[in-house]
């Protein structure tokens, strides 16, 4: 077992991402993202690595794309607005099958549609991983460059503000640098090999014209990916009259609410969405069999509610509990970020006999 | 070329063939376009210089998208503005590979101004190719910055105007200001003297970049008959007549 660490959790977060075989780092500094680019400008020469000061996301996210198009393990971070900005990058990413790894260290959660979702043009997915803790965040980030590889797809981690700035203790666990084994795909100089081109338009083979298929592959492993990559963290669910849904640092704030309420007497139980994307639904699936209710608490204006209610389809009433929760700096601590505020509304929307919810 | 008259035949010698580096000499773009004359010289002299087996080419998004899937280097294709960024990360993370960007007017001028710029400024040790017709060839005629006062287009009906649309862009001057920047040059294709001027121009900048100097930008004014509206063979004339008052062949920066 290794040393545990007192860390941030965006610092947690880089050293992983080191630990993970992580070589290039590109980003443009915005708060609370920025400890993850002052970490890396750090710590990534010590490891022959690259830290740029890109000049903004846009060319940020360009220059993790040069990068990782050489097999490179590479990864750029920012916030809601600075990720609005790498959105077409992200589309033809991902129709490019080049597997960057993106943080996006959210002011609230505002951004869960814009990551499960995503802002881009086209059918692309990322593969969207949600730590709630430092350690969680170190473990998600090393596992992300592997799913990224495998997958040959994008893996964005959305954290947020208290996820980023919250010191705990962290344990690194030992991860095998060497990625998954040769990358044929990526551009080094055809030395010895046919040359290939590396696009988003087309296949990487010279001379062929079959762009459907290439756009084929692309699309063609989302089935797979969504049975394969789904994390979830449940609790109390089995004998559950109501089901609490978060995810995140708040995810953390509601299972301790969960835990209040059952000592208080109440069948309430917790599903925490790991996975963004693919989401959990099976899990929420199983949880509609006998629960009344579900509630869902996020810290936007209603995002995630709508992937519980497409699980559900209609089963289960499914109520929101959460809302926007501005601190004055709008980063998205705000009063709502209460254990006894979430407990009272786990009160309110409790199921009980002759009342609807 | 390598089809057509047949070299078999005793008393005739080859003395001309495509490329190596070009697996073919069919492409999709107009007779009389001036891109893939470039190409070829760019080809020639990546073959000429050995540099096949360490050479990434990045390109942008224009007619000459159309060339990486049949030139025998490895490319990564980049969004439209953003190949200098892409470069970047090619370059820092494989400091030994050759480098070099292929972006039209309307990709590095017009959309991806401040890329190229940082990217200069930076001193990345990356070669960018500008291929400026003055027009948005690909999309069917359309205005982009480099685009001369006067010059119709079909969004700039009757002629660009300083009134309407403001003054063109000289970028090779304005990349030739920068620190880092280690050549600069603009050349032509419209000639077989402005082409063996331009391949001098485009070897002394890939000289730049593997000795290590700096960033370095050829510029080449090539033809576009069909989005000047005038015939193929009238192309070189118009571009002599149009684009080489504004945009004089010449070396700009050489360290």
């Amino acid at each position: 077992m290794g040393a545990r660490v007192l860390m941030e959790g965006s610092q947690a977060l880089a050293e992983a991402a080191v630990q993970a075989g992580c070589r290039f780092y590109a980003g443009y500094p915005i708060t609370p993202s920025t400890e993850i680019l002052e970490y890396m400008s750090v710590r990534l020469p010590q490891v022959n690595g690259v830290c740029m000061n890109a000049e903004s996301e846009i060319e940020a996210i360009g220059m993790v794309w040069g990068a990782a198009g050489c097999g490179v393990r590479a990864m750029t971070a920012s916030t809601g607005q600075g990720i609005s900005l790498m959105q077409e990058s992200f589309a033809e990413l991902a129709n490019a099958q080049i597997p960057v790894v993106v943080v996006n260290m959210c002011r609230g959660q505002g951004d869960y549609f814009q990551s499960t979702r995503g802002g881009g043009h086209g059918d692309y997915r990322f593969i969207v991983l949600s730590p709630s803790s430092a350690q969680e965040a170190a473990d998600l980030t090393m596992q992300a460059f592997d799913v990224a590889e495998k997958w040959r797809n994008p893996v964005m981690i959305m954290g947020d503000f208290l996820l980023s700035h919250t010191s705990e203790l962290v344990e690194f666990h030992p991860h095998d640098e060497q990625g998954l084994g040769p990358k044929a795909w990526a551009t080094t100089g055809a030395k010895g090999r046919k040359a290939i081109t590396l696009s988003p338009l087309g296949p990487s083979e010279k001379l062929s014209t079959n762009v459907a298929s290439a756009l084929a592959n692309v699309i063609g492993k989302h089935p797979d990916i969504k049975k394969h990559e789904v994390r979830v963290d449940t609790g109390f669910v089995d004998d559950a009259e109501l089901v609490v849904v978060a995810f995140g640092f708040p995810g953390r704030f509601v299972k301790y609410a969960v835990r209040l309420a059952r000592e208080q007497g109440l069948r309430v139980g917790y599903i925490r969405p790991i996975s963004l994307w693919p989401f959990p639904s099976a899990a929420v699936v199983q949880a509609a069999a006998h629960a009344k209710a579900f509630a869902v608490f996020e810290l936007n204006a209603g995002q995630m509610i709508e992937d519980v209610q497409l699980a559900v389809r209609g089963s289960t009433p499914v109520v929101a509990i959460g809302g926007i929760s501005h601190d004055h700096s709008g980063f998205g601590v705000g009063p709502l970020l209460n254990v006894e505020y979430i407990l009272q509304r786990i009160h309110d929307v409790y199921p009980r006999k002759g009342s609807t919810t | 070329m390598s089809s057509g008259l047949s070299t078999q035949n005793p008393g005739l010698q080859k003395v001309f063939d495509k490329p190596d580096l070009l697996l073919t000499t069919q492409h999709s773009l107009c007779p009389g376009c001036g891109e893939p004359v470039a190409l070829r010289t760019i080809l020639e002299l990546i073959q000429e210089m050995a540099l096949r087996d360490r050479t990434i080419c990045v390109c942008g998004i224009g007619c000459y998208t159309a060339f990486p899937g049949i030139i025998d280097i490895d490319v990564q294709q980049a969004l439209h503005g953003r190949a200098p960024s892409v470069a970047t990360g090619v370059k820092r993370v494989l400091p030994d590979a050759f480098v070099f960007t292929l972006q039209g007017d309307g990709d590095m001028v017009s959309e991806g101004l401040q890329e190229v710029i940082h990217t200069a400024a930076r001193g990345e040790q990356v070669t960018a190719v500008l291929l400026n017709n003055g027009v948005f060839g690909e999309t069917g005629g359309h205005m982009t910055t480099t685009s001369v006062l006067g010059q119709h287009t079909k969004t700039s009906v009757g002629g660009r105007s300083v009134e309407k649309h403001g003054h063109p862009i000289k970028i090779s001057e304005l990349i030739a200001s920068l620190d880092g920047v280690a050549y600069v040059a603009r050349g032509a294709m419209h000639t077989p003297a402005a082409i063996k001027w331009t391949k001098q121009c485009l070897r002394d900048a890939f000289q730049s970049q593997l000795d290590g100097k700096g960033f370095s930008l050829v510029e080449i004014l090539t033809m576009c008959p069909t989005d000047w509206f005038v015939p193929p063979e009238a192309g070189p004339e118009w571009l002599e007549k149009n684009l080489q008052p504004t945009y004089p062949l010449r070396v700009i920066k050489a360290t």
